[in-house]
């Protein structure tokens, strides 16, 4: 039994490892889930307009008509257009203001008069000549061209385009990112958005053709900002900031949405194709639709916006792959489906879906199904593999589909990413036989008691035994195919009358599950609890439809007296007490010494001073006296001063034990301590002198 | 023989405080002066003993900036005394100055100690 744990075990970490290896996700398409949560996130707040900000306002409606729901809401139009036209009459709006309003006139299509537009246009023509940064550019060129496309005036340029185009051009860096302004030498990649979406304006706006080798340079430009694209192990790319300021900064999905907007918005205008990887085009699109549904208004907005882009971008269309359903059921022979859409869901060019190969996650190598067309259903606009081939068991398999375009013109415009790696789980009954209990004698293994088992239906068996015999319990699992099955979870539990559980493996060997439960080496595990146990059988697995978990009867125990020093058995725990709120903890300090009274030691404080006094006391009984201080005038300073300089020391010693620290103290007792050398010498070696005279004399 | 003893007693203090009275003056003062000390020391050992060593950093630098200044004292007197041939060469100046930076540095590290 021992040994089969163990080949479980192993079995189950080459499944593991092998399924890390094999990390393969799948990515829906934006479907109906993302449209009710469009509708719960951006909900109007402010009298049927949907914030104050035009801003917010101009998110909901473009991620409402690019999910094709803006119709629902009609009631919004007319007190968001007239914050609109009130943002372009006023004159102190900044370009942003008025390029957010451009940005929702563009799609509510309000009744401004033509007037205000010219006042507007000039307003903004004197911005872009003005601008010194960055975002300068990019909201007034951006509002010129919302207002050039939404009042097709033909006769609305930019003054000075080249201009204007090698002013923007000029804050790029030599790495494809771009700098906000000119003395800001941070380099972004967001910005680098923002600036390829300003030149894709100037473009637009030109009155000329603007010069050939400055579109050039700006496309190797989002060639080298693509060098230092970011990947995920699922094969999904994205751009992230490669400074992270944590005061502004806006994360990989505003910063890869900006840079899809900007190289799209590029691409769309300049002349010549733009030679961008389609992997990595493909890898964006797997970004932004591995995030699910946002949470967030501005990032939700920022998902489906981006999709919008990679939808209709003149770069490369990807397409995304997905499945409906990756379980399998043999039992209701469910027919593998598969759907090819754009990023928003809208169906594929003509194409052909070919099953490359399928093979068990297990057992590596072995391909069970090879270069299979799937049928198209044109109805429901799925390729589907109706029948799965006889060697196909239960069991978790890599599916891999390649996507093949019918028109190799079409192969310019989608790309499909080549081969795509899906986990499949194919499910079905297992069948159980020869399921049997039976007690058995210790010493020779006779069968005492024998009793079949029914696992698919009711069991109430009930047994006896003591602690010199032993119970088995032995089945059989195979799979519909008739080969072994091993379960994730193949378990017996005993239950005893107080609740006590325990819990044994039943290990296998091929299709034979048996396990041997000798009572005589369990009676401490099991408390010397004699009386009635319960049995539970518990088979479990994830490609098993018929997983159970079966009460067989009981068994009634007759284990010996326990002797004194038993173990008990440990306390029940309550499962919800053990996630619950822990008791309160009470710190506990340590209790204050006991002080003495206070007079007492002051009386102490004034005993020390009699010695003092009995000092001074004694020193006038001796006739001590200050004869041989100094009386010239330059060793009495000096003396003066020695004195003065050892009374400093000792009252910075006060202050050290007051206040200072050692550091400070040190550097003082270092100045006052030369002094005082000095000082001191010249003093001594004054007395020195005198009372050498006095001797010679 | 209890009388001989107490007057032999007497005797041997007296002949002690006659040969004292020969002492310099400047060697009596530095011997009040390591009395005065010690007396502060004793004087907070008994303040221990009743109320206990709590702090006991505290009662450590007390007693021991007493002690330390009785030694230095005593060895000052060592050095000063024109009786002892082995400092005749050193200027008692030399000595005081010695005592001095000694009892700094003592202090120094009393203050560090004393919390």
């Amino acid at each position: 039994m021992g040994r089969g744990n163990l080949g479980g075990g192993f079995a189950l970490l080459i499944l593991v490892v092998s399924s890390i290896y094999q990390a393969a996700a799948i990515f829906h398409p934006i479907s109906d889930s993302h449209r009710s949560a469009a509708l719960d996130l951006f909900t109007p707040v402010h009298h049927g307009s949907f914030s104050s900000s035009l801003e917010e306002a101009y998110e909901a409606l473009r991620t409402f008509e690019i999910l094709g729901i803006i119709e629902n809401k009609p009631d919004v139009g007319a007190a968001t257009c007239h914050t609109v036209s009130e943002t372009f009459r006023s004159t102190s709006s900044t370009s942003k203001d008025l390029y957010h309003a451009s940005k929702v006139n563009s799609i509510l299509k309000c009744d401004v008069d033509s007037k205000v537009f010219e006042g507007v246009v000039s307003r903004l023509q004197a911005a872009v000549s003005d601008a010194g940064s960055l975002l300068d550019f990019y909201y007034s060129i951006g509002s010129l061209v919302l207002i050039k496309d939404r009042t097709s005036k033909e006769d609305l340029h930019l003054v000075d385009a080249e201009g204007v185009f090698h002013s923007i051009k000029a804050l790029s860096q030599s790495d494809g990112r771009w700098r906000y302004s000119s003395n800001n030498p941070e380099s972004s990649t967001s910005a680098a958005g923002f600036a390829l979406e300003a030149l894709a304006g100037v473009v637009s706006l030109a009155s000329s053709e603007i010069d050939q080798s400055m579109i050039g340079t700006t496309k190797s430009d989002i060639l080298k900002l693509f060098d230092s694209i970011e990947k995920y192990d699922d094969g999904a790319f994205y751009f992230d900031e490669k400074v992270v300021d944590a005061s502004d900064h806006q994360g990989p999905l505003s910063t890869t949405s900006s840079v899809v907007r900007g190289v799209m918005a590029f691409a769309a205008v300049a002349s010549g194709s733009l030679n961008l990887p389609g992997d990595k085009i493909l890898g964006l699109a797997k970004f932004f639709l591995g995030i699910g549904i946002p949470g967030d208004a501005k990032d939700f907005f920022n998902q489906v916006n981006s999709l919008a882009c990679l939808e209709s971008n003149r770069v490369s269309v990807p397409l995304i792959l997905s499945l409906p359903a990756t379980v399998l059921s043999l039992t209701k022979k469910t027919p593998l489906e598969v759907r090819v859409n754009t990023v928003l869901g809208s169906n594929a060019p003509p194409l052909s879906v070919n099953l490359v190969r399928a093979s068990n996650s297990g057992s590596k190598g072995a391909s069970i199904i090879e270069n299979q067309e799937l049928k198209f259903d044109p109805e429901n606009a799925v390729y589907i593999l109706d029948v799965l081939p006889k060697g196909v068991d239960v069991g978790k398999y890599v599916f891999v589909f390649e996507v093949v375009l019918h028109d190799s013109e079409l192969k310019k415009v989608y790309v499909t990413g080549g081969q795509t790696q899906v986990p499949i789980f194919v499910t079905g009954v297992i069948k159980i036989d020869n399921a049997e209990v039976a007690v058995l004698d210790s010493d020779l293994g006779n069968i005492e008691i024998q009793k079949k088992l029914d696992l698919a239906g009711e069991n109430a068996v009930s047994l006896s035994a003591n602690h010199l015999e032993k119970l088995r319990l032995s089945f059989q699992l195979t799979t519909p195919l008739g080969h072994a099955f091993k379960p994730h979870q193949a378990i017996l539990k005993l239950i005893h009358e107080t609740k006590v559980e325990h819990i044994f493996m039943v290990g296998s060997s091929g299709k034979q599950f048996e396990i041997v439960l000798d009572f005589l080496g369990l009676i401490e595990k099991f408390f010397y609890f004699s009386g009635k146990y319960d049995m539970q059988l518990i088979v479990g697995d994830a490609v098993m439809e018929n997983s159970f978990l079966q009460a067989l009867g009981n068994v009634e125990l007759d284990l010996p007296e326990p002797p004194e020093k038993a173990p008990r058995p440990p306390l029940p725990v309550d499962p919800y007490s053990r996630y619950g709120p822990k008791a309160e903890i009470s710190h506990i300090f340590r209790s204050p010494e006991k002080r003495p009274a206070k007079e007492l030691s002051l009386a102490f404080l004034g005993l020390t001073f009699l010695p003092f006094i009995g000092f001074l006391v004694g020193l006038l009984r001796l006739g001590a006296n200050l004869k041989n201080f100094p009386t010239s005038a330059v060793p009495a300073t000096f003396a003066i001063l020695f004195q003065l300089g050892i009374a400093a020391v000792l009252l910075l010693y006060a202050l050290f034990w007051l206040k200072l620290d050692l550091f400070t103290t040190l550097r003082t007792l270092g100045f006052l301590g030369a002094f005082l050398m000095f000082v001191g010498h010249r003093t001594l070696s004054h007395l020195a002198a005198t009372s050498a005279k006095l001797k010679s004399a | 023989m209890v009388r001989s003893t107490g007057n032999d007693a007497q005797a041997l203090f007296h002949a002690l405080r006659s040969a004292y009275a020969a002492t310099p003056t400047n060697l009596k003062i530095i011997d009040l002066f390591v009395g005065f000390a010690v007396c502060t020391a004793l004087i907070q050992v008994a303040y221990m003993a009743i109320v206990g060593s709590f702090p006991f950093n505290s009662f450590l630098s007390g007693v021991l900036s007493c002690i330390g200044t009785a030694v230095l004292a005593v060895c000052l007197r060592i050095q000063v005394n024109k009786e002892n041939k082995e400092f005749k060469d050193l200027a008692p100046e030399r000595a005081f100055a010695d005592f001095v930076l000694c009892n700094l540095v003592l202090h120094l590290v009393i203050m560090n100690f004393l919390g």
